[in-house]
C-alpha cells in the first residue's frame, strides 16, 4: 500500500485536520513506513477467528431512566471559546 | 528529616505518631520542586513557584490525612487546568472531578495543584511530545523519563511527589516506572473507573499508581479501584483488601518466562539484570518454567491499529466548539469546516496528527477489513496466548522495556523505533490483564531496569505478593538519583 500525498490529503480531510504542504510530505513518508510495518498482520491466519472489540465478557449495561441533576449551564459553558446566550457559538452554517 | 524522600505509608506512620503534620509535607515538597524541577521538569509549565500550595483543609480522621497526590495532566480535576499537554485543550478547567480524584478526596488526599507532564494525549513513550517541553530522567537528565506518564514517574523518582496517578494504554505507566526506577501498576481492564480520564483508546486505557514502593502501590490501588456506574466498562467485582497481599513469601508460585521476550532487540544489560532478578525469585521459592506467547511479535502492529483507530474517534470531540482552543485565523472566522480544520491543524502536535491520520486511515472505506478488523482478530489470538499460559502459571515475568532510558531526541524523528519501546508492555493492554513494573537493578551507566510481572484478570494480589517479596529482599527501591 503506497501512502502518497493524495492519500494523506484525503485522510486529513476526513479527520478535519489542516496540514501544511511540508507536513503532508513528511507524514506521507512516515505513514508509509508505519503501514508497511502493520502489514505484518497479513501473515497471520485469522480464518474462523472472531474479533475482540472488548476484552471482558460484557453485555449492554442498562440502568433505570431516572431524572437527576445535570451540570448547570454556566459550568457547561465555562470552557466554551464562544458562549452565546446559553449556547455554544459557531460560525454561521446557513446562509 | 527530608519528608519529600519518604513513602506515603512512612509519612502516615509519622503523622500517626504525631511527629509531623501534613502541612510539613507540602512545604517540603515545594522546596524540593523549586530545587529539582528546573532540571527535571516533571510538572507542566515548569511548576511556577507560587502555584504549589497544597490545600490546607485536612481531615485528620481520614485515611490519607491531607497527603498530596500528583496527577497526570489527562485526569480531570475540578477547576484545575487539565490540558493533556496539548494546545487544543489550552486553559481547560474541568467542571467536575474524575472518579479516581473524587475517591482520593474522600480518602482525605490533597490533589497537588500542578499537573504532571505527559506526551500530548498520552501519545508517546518519552514525554517529548508535550507542548510544555520534555521531562528529563532524574537518573540522567540527558535521557527521557519514558512515557507517556513520564512527568509522574520522574516526579516520584526525584522526590518531587509523594506518589502519583498515571494512565496506561500500551505501557504508559509501566515503561516510565522502569526508566525512572519506581513502581508502576496497570490494573486489570475494568478494575479502576475511567470516568474523567480524557480518553485515548477506550478498549485499552487504565488509570494506575506510580509510587516509591510496593506498599504505597497497594494502598493507592485499594483507594482508586472499584465499580463506578459512571463508567460502564468498570467491573462490579469486589475490591479485596490488597494489604493482605503484602506477604514476603513466594514459595510455590508458578511463574512463566516467555521465550519471545528475551530474543533479538533486548539490551544485553537489561537481559542480564532481569535474569538475575528471576534467579533471586527462584532462590526465594518461585517455580519457573519457560513458556511461549507465540503471537507476541504481532502485538505492536495490532496495537498501533486499534489504539490509533480508537484515538481518531475519541479525539473527534476536539473541534473548537465546546472547550479548548479555537482558531480565529482567516476563513475560520466565518466558515465552520474551516474553523474545524484550522483549529485541529493548529491545536494538535505532530504525533497526535500522525496517530489521528493513521487511525482514520485504518478505519476508512476500503481499508477497514484489511487493517482494523484483522487487528481485532489477531487481538483475540494474543488474548488466547495468555489464557493458555494462565492455565498453569500464576504469573508471567518479563523485562518491562527492551532498553533502559534512551537519550532525548534519539527516537523522536523515528516513530517506528519509538513505538518499539512498548514491545513488552502492549500485550497486557490488548489482553486486559494487570501488570506491574518494579525496580530490579541498574545498568553499568547507572540507569534503572524494570521487572514486569503479569497476572490473569483481577490477579492484582498475585502481582503484589511477588513484587513485595522481591522488593523486600533487594535494595533497588531504596536507591535515589543524585540531582
Amino acid at each position: 500500500m503506497a501512502i502518497n500525498k493524495e492519500v494523506v490529503d484525503h485522510v486529513a480531510y476526513l479527520a478535519r485536520i489542516q496540514l501544511s504542504e511540508e507536513e503532508t510530505g513528511k507524514l506521507a513518508k512516515q505513514l508509509e513506513g508505519i503501514v508497511a510495518f502493520i502489514d505484518a498482520l497479513k501473515d497471520v491466519n485469522v480464518e474462523h477467528i472472531s474479533p475482540t472489540s472488548h476484552i471482558l465478557p460484557m453485555q449492554n449495561v442498562l440502568r433505570e431512566d431516572i431524572p437527576c441533576q445535570s451540570l448547570p449551564i454556566d459550568k457547561v459553558l465555562m470552557n466554551a471559546p464562544q458562549p452565546e446566550g446559553g449556547f455554544f457559538g459557531v460560525p454561521k452554517i446557513i446562509e | 528529616m527530608e519528608l519529600a524522600k519518604l513513602t506515603c505509608h512512612e509519612l502516615l506512620d509519622l503523622i500517626k505518631d504525631r511527629k509531623i503534620s501534613s502541612e510539613h509535607i507540602g512545604d517540603d515538597l515545594q522546596k524540593r520542586i523549586q530545587q529539582n524541577d528546573p532540571k527535571v521538569r516533571a510538572y507542566v509549565r515548569g511548576a511556577q513557584p507560587g502555584g504549589l500550595e497544597v490545600s490546607s483543609e485536612i481531615d485528620t480522621q481520614s485515611i490519607l490525612k491531607g497527603i498530596p497526590v500528583t496527577v497526570k495532566d489527562n485526569i480531570c480535576t475540578e477547576g484545575m487546568n487539565t490540558e493533556c499537554c496539548s494546545r487544543i485543550l489550552e486553559g481547560f478547567r474541568p467542571p467536575y472531578d474524575a472518579t479516581v480524584i473524587k475517591k482520593l478526596k474522600e480518602a482525605g488526599a490533597s490533589i497537588f495543584p500542578v499537573k504532571a507532564n505527559m506526551d500530548e494525549f498520552a501519545f508517546g513513550s518519552s514525554t517529548e511530545n508535550s507542548r510544555f517541553g520534555p521531562t528529563r530522567n532524574p537518573w540522567d537528565i540527558e535521557r527521557v523519563p519514558g512515557g507517556s506518564s513520564g512527568g509522574a514517574a520522574a516526579a516520584v523518582a526525584a522526590d518531587e511527589a509523594v506518589w502519583a496517578l498515571g494512565s496506561d494504554t500500551g505501557g504508559s505507566i509501566r515503561q516510565p516506572a522502569a526508566f525512572c526506577g519506581v513502581v508502576g501498576l496497570k490494573p486489570t481492564y475494568g478494575r479502576v473507573s475511567r470516568y474523567g480520564l480524557i480518553a485515548f483508546a477506550s478498549s485499552l486505557d487504565q488509570i494506575g499508581p506510580l509510587t516509591k514502593d510496593v506498599q504505597d502501590c497497594v494502598l493507592l490501588t485499594g483507594i482508586i479501584a472499584g465499580y463506578d456506574p459512571r463508567d460502564s466498562t468498570s467491573v462490579d467485582v469486589e475490591v479485596p483488601d490488597y494489604t493482605r497481599a503484602l506477604v514476603k513469601d513466594v514459595k510455590g508460585l508458578r511463574v512463566g518466562i516467555p521465550k519471545e521476550y528475551f530474543v533479538e532487540g533486548i539490551d544485553p544489560e537489561v537481559k542480564s539484570t532481569v535474569e538475575a532478578a528471576i534467579q533471586k525469585l527462584k532462590d526465594l521459592g518461585i517455580i519457573c518454567k519457560e513458556i511461549s506467547l507465540p503471537h507476541t511479535r504481532y502485538a505492536v502492529p495490532v496495537y498501533y491499529i486499534i489504539a490509533t483507530a480508537e484515538a481518531s474517534s475519541n479525539l473527534a470531540r476536539f473541534d473548537g466548539v465546546q472547550y479548548g482552543y479555537r482558531s480565529r485565523e482567516g476563513k475560520a472566522k466565518n466558515n465552520l469546516i474551516e474553523m474545524y480544520t484550522k483549529t485541529r491543524g493548529e491545536g494538535f502536535g505532530q504525533e497526535a496528527k500522525r496517530r489521528i491520520l493513521l487511525g482514520t486511515f485504518v478505519l476508512s472505506h476500503g481499508y477497514y477489513e484489511a487493517y482494523y478488523l484483522r487487528a481485532l482478530k489477531v487481538r483475540t489470538l494474543i488474548k488466547r496466548d495468555f489464557d493458555d499460559v494462565f492455565k498453569d502459571c500464576d504469573c508471567v515475568i518479563t523485562p518491562t522495556s527492551p532498553t533502559p532510558a534512551f537519550k532525548i531526541n534519539e527516537r523522536i524523528e523515528d516513530p517506528l523505533k519509538m513505538y518499539l519501546s512498548d514491545l513488552y508492555t502492549i500485550s497486557a493492554n490488548l489482553a486486559g490483564i494487570p501488570g506491574i513494573s518494579i525496580p530490579c537493578g541498574f545498568t553499568s551507566a547507572g540507569l534503572p531496569v524494570g521487572l514486569q510481572i503479569l497476572a490473569k484478570p483481577f490477579g492484582e494480589e498475585t502481582l503484589f505478593r511477588a513484587a513485595y517479596t522481591y522488593e523486600q529482599n533487594t535494595p533497588w527501591h531504596l536507591q535515589k538519583p543524585k540531582l
